[in-house]
């Protein structure tokens, strides 16, 4: 692939989208979480800030708050129609597009529109508004979204016909407008809350917590997905990888060999190339109860990799390989297969037929593709000669008595009479050990069985000659019947097995799910964690997660568990590696616990330990996927859980934000608007002495100092807010000082100001009001130190690095080791001749000045006559226009 | 109390337009007041008040739309807003208010900035005058002599441009984005740098150092021209 070359699919998309209106849309759960509200309440914010926007339409639902939030908006009036004799009112898209807003309000975006109307839905109103370039803000429950129509369907048992387009959702700006559902719940109850037609009749069954938290989760993933999509749209409009999206789906077919990891990972790129889905299957088929340890191991590795990659893992139940990835297919609609094909002896395929040529012949439609992989290891192949193959020795004698009990059973019956079918007979023990023990006992039998029935009843009796071909038919047929029977009652045993061991796995990994959509905090999620693997796992369990950088305890069964220092080393390492350590892996096997890491994607959340009470192997090989799935599950819900806090964070950030603007607008305005009264009053009043012509002066200036701190103030939040808007302009720095000193020229009545600025000095290109502020604050920290009557001297001059202007006072100086501190919010030197003064100037023009790349200093004059402050100007800002050019 | 000259106070804090009624009627204007904007275009309409005094800050509607209303009427405007708010200054300034007074605000300062504004309004509606003195410096515009303390001081014809325009609008705030427009060409309106070394040159003709000169520069404004 071409990492430079963008794609042309996303960049198409992202030009169409040039010129296009923007959609917004606050996504919610369920009726009632304040969709609209939230909606109205933004765009109150928009239109406050000078963006025109109208309502094209909204719902109320009678809903009194948001009655109270629509007003003020320019609401257009509905068009209205007749329909059969009925007068019909609907959104009037042509008022909308002809009165032309910057930010149309259209309420309920899955709205099925009026018959006679322009389009079915309103979301292709939407459509229509954006495309002519207006920016829309909508509102859409979740159920309405057509992908999950089904699946909200499933479990609230009310289907909605109104549903959008999931590509609608795709373009959009998402906002999920969440609240608990217990809130909603009692908002419900309190009758806040508007029930549309469809869930009136299912009322209590759709408004139920556990339907709440799927649908509030759904929500979330999805509004979470979206945004992913969108940055990956991005990122491959830029050409930073991936080709297009295509509808592709991608079905990797794991076995229990190291060398699938190879597959894995080929499949993972695959997905990654065409941007598709992908899934990865394991097929459990009756061989797979006779793996190895090492193989289950390998197994377990192979699919938790997979799921670390983002692949689905599904495991499959089937009687042969063949058949399990049939359905594999199809449930996954698969259009691309991979499988491994291991080198295998000529002789190997002849007898078992080559899986790949029987999937490409049996699945047409879908693309397979056939990766090379090492070598099988012995672990993984069947009849390698273990005890379970052969049989217990105890089933050989069970086998063989019972053939002697027919034998003799025989002889009796032959010695009442000539009985010619007696090898009949010997079915009996060859099929009890087929069905009972398996094939070898069975054969073994078969081998007996004849040879007894030749040794006692066929002519010539008790030799093992057999003359008459037909009695050779009768040792055949009894050997036939061995192999068939005991094949037979073997694979239903096995299938049995299976289902059984699926079934248990299954019951568990649904349940757990299930608990898991209920959980919303992270010390519960810990509990039912522990609770399950504790059960799963006949062990005892512990959770740790990080706490202040370290790893604690926050959930164990038994409740005391203790880690020690050793213990605590293998989780320290599953977290930070992200791998299982501990008992039974490959790492640090001295602790008693075995250590699993709990993860999404590349993020460890949490740490899971298991140990046994008898110090044995906690989690045995084939509970290894099992223990996985269990974890994966965890790992997905505590990034639900993050996310959730995430956005709970950002609207707690919002709101406080809000509340900090409104807060000092109204300090800025209210304290301002007393002061001009101060000072307007002081100005009328005619003193009758010079005593009160010294007090009244004395009081303005006051009440000017009280402004400038309120001033200071309102800087020191736009700074620590980062707020700080710049407008560059070419500045005099002559005239920036002497605007600053008339600006205190009250204040400044006892200190003579010593302008030392040479006029040809360049201008620089800084931000004139930020820096009229870092002088007023310089100028008045001078004032404030210098003693009455002595000058505060303002000098500037050429650099070879730039400009350097100092402001010097007369006063006390500066405590040595003080220079930097002196810069801080509050600081108040101690020693130092403090009158009045907030500590908040300095930290201004230190903030200011930084943000316009400026740098400054504070030290003793070289004489310790006072303080001297320094600005540097770097030579970057200078303007290049000289004095000399225009002169 | 009742003067023939009406000012008309727009704010919607009670306690400012007392102060200011209270200042302006010692001055012996009548002053009428407004709390919104509704009132406002009200009180233009029934009034005709030749000064208005408008606070940006309205409850009812952005100040700055009613600044070309108001203006419509061929009154002088005199704009109050909060220390930080430039752009909304020099937005007011560029929609036609004569000038603009920061809150908190001597009551001193808003009578004298009043009278400069009805001066300029007289000025306009009496045609062109021939000089305009400030100080010792006097220009005539008849033959384009600049003089100060009597001496003819030779300007360059941008800087003879800056001067007179500051001139014409003595004791007014005139931004750079006029000043820039008017003088060098609407292509330069951002080109500051012309208009501050101009000023620094005009300065330098007229003899006077920055903090003294009779051209106060307003940061992130414009200049003004000390009347007087």
């Amino acid at each position: 692939m071409n990492e430079a070359r963008p794609d042309p699919d996303a960049l198409l998309r992202a030009a169409q989208r040039e010129g296009r209106g923007r959609l917004k849309v606050f996504l919610g759960a369920a009726p009632g979480v304040g969709k609209t509200f939230e909606m109205l309440s933004r765009a109150a914010e928009r239109r406050d800030s000078g963006v025109d926007v109208v309502v094209g339409v909204v719902e109320t639902h009678g809903r009194a708050e948001t009655a109270a939030r629509l007003r003020g908006f320019e609401v257009l009036p509905r068009a209205r129609f007749e329909h059969r004799g009925q007068t019909l009112e609907e959104m009037d898209i042509d008022a909308i597009l002809a009165r032309r807003p910057a930010l149309v309000l259209v309420d309920e975006l899955a709205h099925t529109n009026a018959p006679g109307s322009r389009h079915d839905k309103r979301w292709q109103d939407v459509e229509e508004l954006r495309s002519a370039g207006l920016d829309v803000w909508s509102t859409l429950n979740i159920q309405h979204l057509e992908s999950l129509n089904d699946l909200v369907a499933s479990f609230t048992r009310v289907r909605v016909r109104e549903t959008v387009p999931d590509r609608v959702l795709d373009s959009a700006e998402i906002e999920v407008v969440d609240i608990p559902p217990d809130e909603l719940i009692e908002r419900l109850r309190e009758g806040k809350v508007y029930v549309p037609e469809e869930a009136s009749r299912a009322l209590g069954h759709f408004f139920s917590k556990s339907n709440l938290s799927a649908l509030r989760e759904l929500a979330l993933r999805r509004a979470a997905q979206v945004v992913d999509t969108q940055i990956l749209e991005l990122v491959r409009a830029q050409a930073l990888g991936g080709i297009w999206g295509s509808g592709e789906r991608i079905l990797v077919a794991l076995s229990e060999q190291e060398s699938a990891a190879e597959l894995v990972r080929a499949g993972r790129r695959m997905a990654d190339a065409l941007h598709a889905p992908w899934t990865a299957v394991h097929i459990e088929t009756p061989r797979s109860l006779q793996l190895g340890d090492g193989a289950r191991k390998t197994l377990a590795d192979v699919l938790h990799l997979a799921t670390q990659l983002g692949a689905a893992v599904v495991t499959i139940p089937a009687a042969s390989v063949t058949e399990g990835l049939k359905l594999a297919v199809a449930e996954a609609r698969a259009t691309q297969l991979f499988v491994g094909k291991t080198a295998r002896s000529r002789w190997f395929e002849l007898r078992h037929g080559s899986v790949v040529d029987r999937l490409v012949r049996e699945m047409p439609g879908i693309a397979v593709h056939v990766l090379p992989l090492g070598n099988t290891p012995e672990v993984s192949r069947p009849g390698t000669g273990t005890a379970t193959h052969w049989g217990m020795p105890r089933h050989y004698a069970i086998a063989l008595a019972l053939t002697g009990v027919v034998t003799a059973l025989g002889s009796y019956i032959t010695s009442l009479g000539s009985i010619t079918n007696v090898a009949l007979l010997y079915l009996l023990p060859v099929m009890a050990a087929a069905t009972r023990f398996g094939l070898r006992p069975a054969l073994a039998t078969a081998v007996a069985s004849s040879l007894a029935y030749n040794f006692f009843f066929i002519p010539p009796l008790y030799t093992f000659t057999i003359s008459d071909p037909q009695n050779l038919i009768t040792v055949l047929v009894l050997l036939g019947v061995a192999v068939v029977a005991s094949q037979i009652a073997s694979q239903t045993r096995d299938q049995a097995e299976l289902s059984r061991a699926s079934a248990l796995q299954n019951s568990t990994l649904a349940g757990f799910a299930r608990q898991l959509t209920g959980v919303s905090q992270r010390t519960e999620l810990g509990m039912l964690l522990c609770g399950e693997t504790a059960r799963v796992f006949d062990a005892h369990t512990v959770l740790l997660r990080p706490a202040g950088g370290e790893l604690a305890v926050e959930a164990s069964l038994p409740g005391n568990v203790q880690i020690a220092p050793i213990e605590m080393a293998a989780a320290q390492w599953a977290f930070a590696q992200g791998r299982p350590a501990g008992n039974g892996s490959d790492t640090l096997t001295a602790s008693e616990w075995s250590f699993h890491p709990i993860a999404s994607g590349e993020r460890v959340h949490a740490v899971i330990g298991l140990a046994r009470r008898d110090a044995g192997r906690p989690v045995r090989p084939d509970q290894l996927p099992l223990l996985l799935s269990l974890l994966d599950q965890a790992g997905q819900t505590l990034e639900r859980i993050a996310l959730e806090e995430q956005m709970t964070d950002v609207a707690q950030m919002r709101e406080r934000d809000r509340l900090r603007a409104a807060l000092l607008s109204s300090v800025g305005h209210d304290l301002r608007t007393p002061l001009t009264a101060v000072v307007g009053l002081l100005a009328e009043i005619e003193p009758a002495s010079a005593v009160q012509r010294e007090q009244i002066t004395q009081a303005r200036g006051e009440a000017e100092r009280v402004n400038r701190f309120v001033a200071n103030l309102l800087d020191m939040v736009r700074i620590e807010a980062g707020a700080l808007q710049q407008s560059l302009e070419p500045v005099d720095l002559a005239e920036a000082v002497s605007a600053a000193a008339h600006d205190l020229r009250r204040v400044l009545d006892e200190h003579p100001v010593e302008i030392a600025i040479p006029p040809s000095l360049p201008l620089v290109r800084i931000d004139p009001r930020l820096f009229h502020h870092c002088l007023i604050n310089l100028i008045d920290n001078a004032a404030k130190h210098g003693p009455a009557g002595t000058p505060i001297r303002i000098a500037a001059r050429r650099r070879p690095d730039g400009i350097e202007m100092d402001i010097c006072d007369a006063g006390p100086g500066i405590p040595a080791g003080e220079e930097l501190r002196i810069f801080d919010s509050f600081t108040r030197l101690d020693g130092s001749d403090r009158k009045g003064g907030t500590g908040l100037g300095l930290a201004i023009v230190k903030g200011f000045a930084e943000a316009m790349g400026l740098k400054v200093r504070a030290q003793n004059r070289p004489d310790h006559t006072g303080a001297r402050f320094v600005i540097g100007f770097p030579a970057a800002i200078i303007s290049p226009i000289a004095a000399e050019d225009l002169a | 109390m009742t003067g023939t000259t009406v000012v008309l106070v727009v704010d919607d804090e009670a306690s400012i337009r007392r102060l200011l009624r209270r200042a302006l009627e010692r001055q012996d204007y009548r002053v009428i007041e407004a709390g919104n904007a509704r009132e406002t275009v009200a009180a233009l309409a029934i009034d005709h008040p030749e000064v208005v005094l408008l606070d940006l800050g309205l409850p009812d509607r952005d100040g700055l739309e009613l600044v070309p209303v108001i203006k419509r009427t061929g009154t002088a405007l005199l704009v109050v807003s909060a220390r930080d708010a430039t752009e909304e200054k020099v937005a007011a300034l560029d929609l036609g208010a004569d000038d603009y007074i920061t809150k908190p605000f001597d009551t001193e300062e808003v009578t004298a900035r009043v009278r400069t504004a009805l001066r300029h309004r007289a000025r306009r509606e009496n045609a062109d005058e021939e000089t305009v003195r400030t100080g010792d410096l006097e220009i005539d515009f008849a033959v384009r002599r600049v003089t100060k303390g009597g001496t003819e001081i030779h300007l360059a014809p941008k800087e003879y441009a800056v001067l007179t325009e500051l001139a014409r609008n003595a004791g007014r705030v005139v931004t750079h984005a006029h000043l820039l427009r008017k003088i060098w060409g609407p292509a330069h309106e951002a080109d500051l740098e012309y208009l501050r070394v101009t000023i620094r040159a005009i300065r330098r003709k007229l003899g006077e150092e920055v903090q003294s000169s009779c051209i106060r520069n307003e940061p992130a404004i414009g200049y003004r021209l000390i009347a007087g």
